[in-house]
C-alpha cells in the first residue's frame, strides 16, 4: 500500500467514526423519546388531567392538582420574570449600549443560563421558605422567575440589537423621545423575537425540578393558595418514580410524556419563530 | 411643558430598565451573601481545608465533611466530558464537513433536542430505562473485560447494580453533547475557507484538512464549549439523583453508587432537622456556586475569544 492509499485510508476511517458519534448522538435522542411516547402514552387517559391523586397504595387518581400548581407556578414567574428580563434587556442594548457595566451583566447573564438550578433553589430556600417558616407555591415562583430572568434578558438583548439603528433615527427625527422610540419602534418591530425569547424561557422553566425541591415542594392536595406547599408536575414524577408502587411509576411516565412532548413541541416552535425572524 | 413631561418619562422608563439590568446582579451577589452567611455555622466548625478533605458524613454524630459529595461530582462530571467530547466533536466535524447542506439544519436542530429535554426525563429514564440495561448486559461484560486486569480492575469492582458513577456519567455526557457539539460547530465554521481550500490544493485529504487546518483553527471556541459543559454537568441534580444512590461513601470503582454536591443538596435538605447540617448543606452550595460560576466565565471567555 503506498502512501496515497494509507492517507485515503485513514481519512475515510476518521470520517467513518464521524459519521458513527453522528448516528450515536441521535440514537440516544430517538431512544430517549421513544422510550417516554411508549411508556407515557400506555399510561395516559383523562383521569391523569381531571383527578387528584389517591392515596398512596390505591389505585387510580390522577395528577390534577400538580397540573394546576405547575400552571400557576409558571404563570407567577411569567409575571415576575418576563418584565424584568425584557425592560433589563433593553436597558443593555439601548440606553446602556456603551457601558461596561453592561458587557459585565449581559455575560453574568449568560453564566447564570448555565448555572445548577438547585443553587437557587437553596437561596430562595434561605430568603423566603426560611422567613415565612413553611414552603409556598409564591417561594417555587421566585425560583423559577430567578432562571427565567436572565434567559429572556438575553435573548431580549440580542434580539433588540438586530433592529437596525436607522429606524430609531428615523423616529428621533421626528422628535419621538427614545422611551417612546423603544416602545413604539424598538419593541413593535421586534415583537416575533422578543415573544419567542419568552416562550423558551417558559419551556426551560417548565421542565425545572431542582429549583422547586425546597421552595414549593410538594402537596399531595389540590391547592390554588399560593402561600401553601404547592404541587408541581416535575417534583411529583420525582416522588413517584422514586417511590414503590407501580401505579405511581405509571403516572410518572404519564406526565413525563406530557412534559417532553409540550417542551419539545414549544422548542421546535421557537426555533422556526427565530429563524423567521432573522430571515 | 410637554418636552418636560416626556424627559421625566423618558428618564423613568431609564431608570426602571437600568434596575431590572442590575436585578441579574444584585441575585448573583445576593446568592453569594446568604449562601456564605448561612454557611458560617458550618464555615466555623469545620473550617475550609479540612472540610473539603474530609469524607465523614455523619448527621448522627453531627460530623460533616464534603469530600464524598466533591468526589463524586468530580468522577460524574469528569466521565461525562469524557465520553461526551470525542462523540461531540465527531458530530460537529459530520455537521460541519460530511452532512449535506440540505440535512445540516435538521440534524443539528436534532441534536439540540437533546438540550431540551427536561433534566427529570433524563433521569426517569436513566432510572427504569438504562439502569436495567447497565445492570443486565454492559457492567457484566465490563467486568468480564477488565477483571482479570490488575490494577484496571480497581475501577470495576462489586456487584453491577446499574445504580452507580458509571451510568451517572453516561446520562450527564448526552445531556451535555449537544452543548459541546453546538459551540464547535460554530468554531469549525468560523474557519477561513481560503484556510480549507489552500490545503485541498495541496492535496490534502478531507481528514487531515480537519486534524490539520480546522481543528487547529478552532481549538480555543472547543476548549470553551468542553469547560462550559463541564460547568453544567457539575451541578446537574435531577438527571443524577435518580441514578447516583445517594451513598457518602468515596469508592473507586465506578460501578458503586456515590453522591454529588446536588445529590445531597436533593436528598437531604428537607430532612436536615438541626442548626450544623443545614449549614453544612448550605456550604456545600456554595462551594457549587463558586465552581459552577468560575468554570463558566472561563468556558464563557474562551467562547468569547472566538467570536471576536
Amino acid at each position: 500500500m503506498n502512501n496515497l492509499e494509507k492517507r485515503k485510508l485513514i481519512s475515510n476511517i476518521a470520517l467513518s467514526l464521524s459519521v458513527i458519534a453522528a448516528l450515536i448522538g441521535i440514537f440516544w435522542l430517538v431512544f430517549i423519546i421513544i422510550e417516554v411516547l411508549i411508556k407515557g402514552l400506555s399510561s395516559i387517559d383523562l383521569s391523569l388531567f381531571l383527578k387528584d391523586p389517591a392515596p398512596p397504595g390505591i389505585k387510580g387518581g390522577g395528577l390534577r392538582s400538580a397540573f394546576v400548581g405547575q400552571l400557576l407556578m409558571s404563570l407567577v414567574a411569567t409575571i415576575i420574570g418576563v418584565p424584568i428580563g425584557i425592560l433589563g434587556g433593553t436597558f443593555i442594548s439601548e440606553y446602556g449600549r456603551n457601558l461596561k457595566i453592561s458587557r459585565i451583566i449581559s455575560d453574568v447573564s449568560d453564566i447564570m443560563m448555565s448555572f445548577p438550578s438547585i443553587v437557587v433553589g437553596t437561596f430562595v430556600y434561605a430568603i423566603i421558605v426560611k422567613p415565612m417558616g413553611h414552603f409556598s407555591g409564591i417561594a417555587g415562583s421566585i425560583a423559577l422567575a430567578i432562571i427565567m430572568i436572565p434567559i429572556v434578558l438575553r435573548t431580549t438583548e440580542q434580539t433588540l440589537k438586530l433592529i437596525p439603528w436607522e429606524l430609531r433615527e428615523a423616529a428621533f427625527a421626528l422628535g419621538a423621545p427614545y422611551y417612546r422610540v423603544i416602545i413604539d419602534v424598538v419593541y413593535r418591530s421586534a415583537s416575533a423575537g422578543l415573544l419567542t425569547g419568552v416562550i423558551l424561557s417558559i419551556a426551560r422553566v417548565a421542565g425545572e425540578t431542582a429549583p422547586l425541591l425546597f421552595t414549593s415542594f410538594n402537596n399531595p392536595f389540590f391547592t390554588l393558595n399560593m402561600n401553601q406547599p404547592m404541587p408541581s408536575l416535575t417534583v411529583t414524577i420525582y416522588q413517584y418514580a422514586m417511590g414503590p408502587y407501580s401505579d405511581w411509576h405509571k403516572l410518572a411516565w404519564a406526565a413525563s410524556f406530557v412534559i417532553t412532548i409540550t417542551i419539545l413541541f414549544v422548542s421546535l416552535f421557537s426555533k422556526w419563530m427565530i429563524r423567521r425572524f432573522k430571515a | 411643558m410637554r418636552q418636560k413631561s416626556l424627559f421625566v418619562k423618558n428618564r423613568i422608563f431609564m431608570v426602571l430598565t437600568a434596575l431590572s439590568a442590575a436585578t441579574v446582579a444584585i441575585v448573583v451577589i445576593a446568592m453569594l451573601v446568604v449562601l456564605t452567611c448561612a454557611s458560617i455555622a458550618a464555615i466555623k466548625h469545620f473550617g475550609v481545608l479540612h472540610f473539603i478533605f474530609s469524607s465523614q458524613w455523619n448527621p448522627v454524630k453531627k460530623i460533616f465533611g464534603g469530600a464524598t459529595s466533591i468526589y463524586g461530582t468530580l468522577m460524574t462530571t469528569i466521565l461525562a466530558v469524557l465520553f461526551a467530547t470525542p462523540v461531540s466533536i465527531g458530530i460537529a466535524i459530520f455537521a460541519t464537513q460530511i452532512c449535506p447542506s440540505r440535512f445540516r439544519l435538521f440534524f443539528s436542530n436534532a441534536i439540540e433536542l437533546l438540550a431540551s429535554i427536561p433534566s427529570i426525563i433524563y433521569g426517569m429514564w436513566g432510572l427504569f430505562v438504562l439502569a436495567p440495561i447497565m445492570k443486565n448486559y454492559i457492567e457484566p461484560a465490563l467486568q468480564a473485560i477488565f477483571l482479570p486486569i490488575p490494577v484496571v480492575r480497581l475501577f470495576f469492582e462489586g456487584t453491577p447494580l446499574g445504580i452507580d458513577i458509571l451510568t451517572s456519567s453516561i446520562i450527564l455526557s448526552i445531556m451535555i453533547i449537544p452543548f459541546i457539539s453546538s459551540i464547535s460547530q460554530d468554531s469549525f465554521d468560523l474557519t477561513p475557507k481560503e484556510l480549507k481550500e489552500s490545503a485541498y490544493a495541496m492535496g490534502a485529504t478531507k481528514w487531515e484538512v480537519i486534524k490539520d487546518v480546522i481543528l487547529p483553527y478552532s481549538k480555543i471556541g472547543v476548549l470553551g464549549g468542553v469547560i462550559l459543559a463541564v460547568g453544567r454537568a457539575l451541578g446537574e441534580t435531577m438527571a443524577v439523583a435518580f441514578v447516583l444512590g445517594n451513598d457518602h461513601h468515596i469508592h473507586l470503582s465506578l460501578l458503586k453508587s456515590s453522591t454529588t454536591i446536588s445529590v445531597t443538596l436533593a436528598n437531604e435538605f428537607t430532612e436536615a432537622d438541626f442548626g450544623l447540617y443545614i449549614s453544612s448543606l448550605f456550604y456545600l452550595a456554595l462551594i457549587l456556586f463558586v465552581i459552577s460560576f468560575i468554570l463558566l466565565g472561563i468556558g464563557k471567555i474562551f467562547v468569547k475569544r472566538i467570536e471576536q
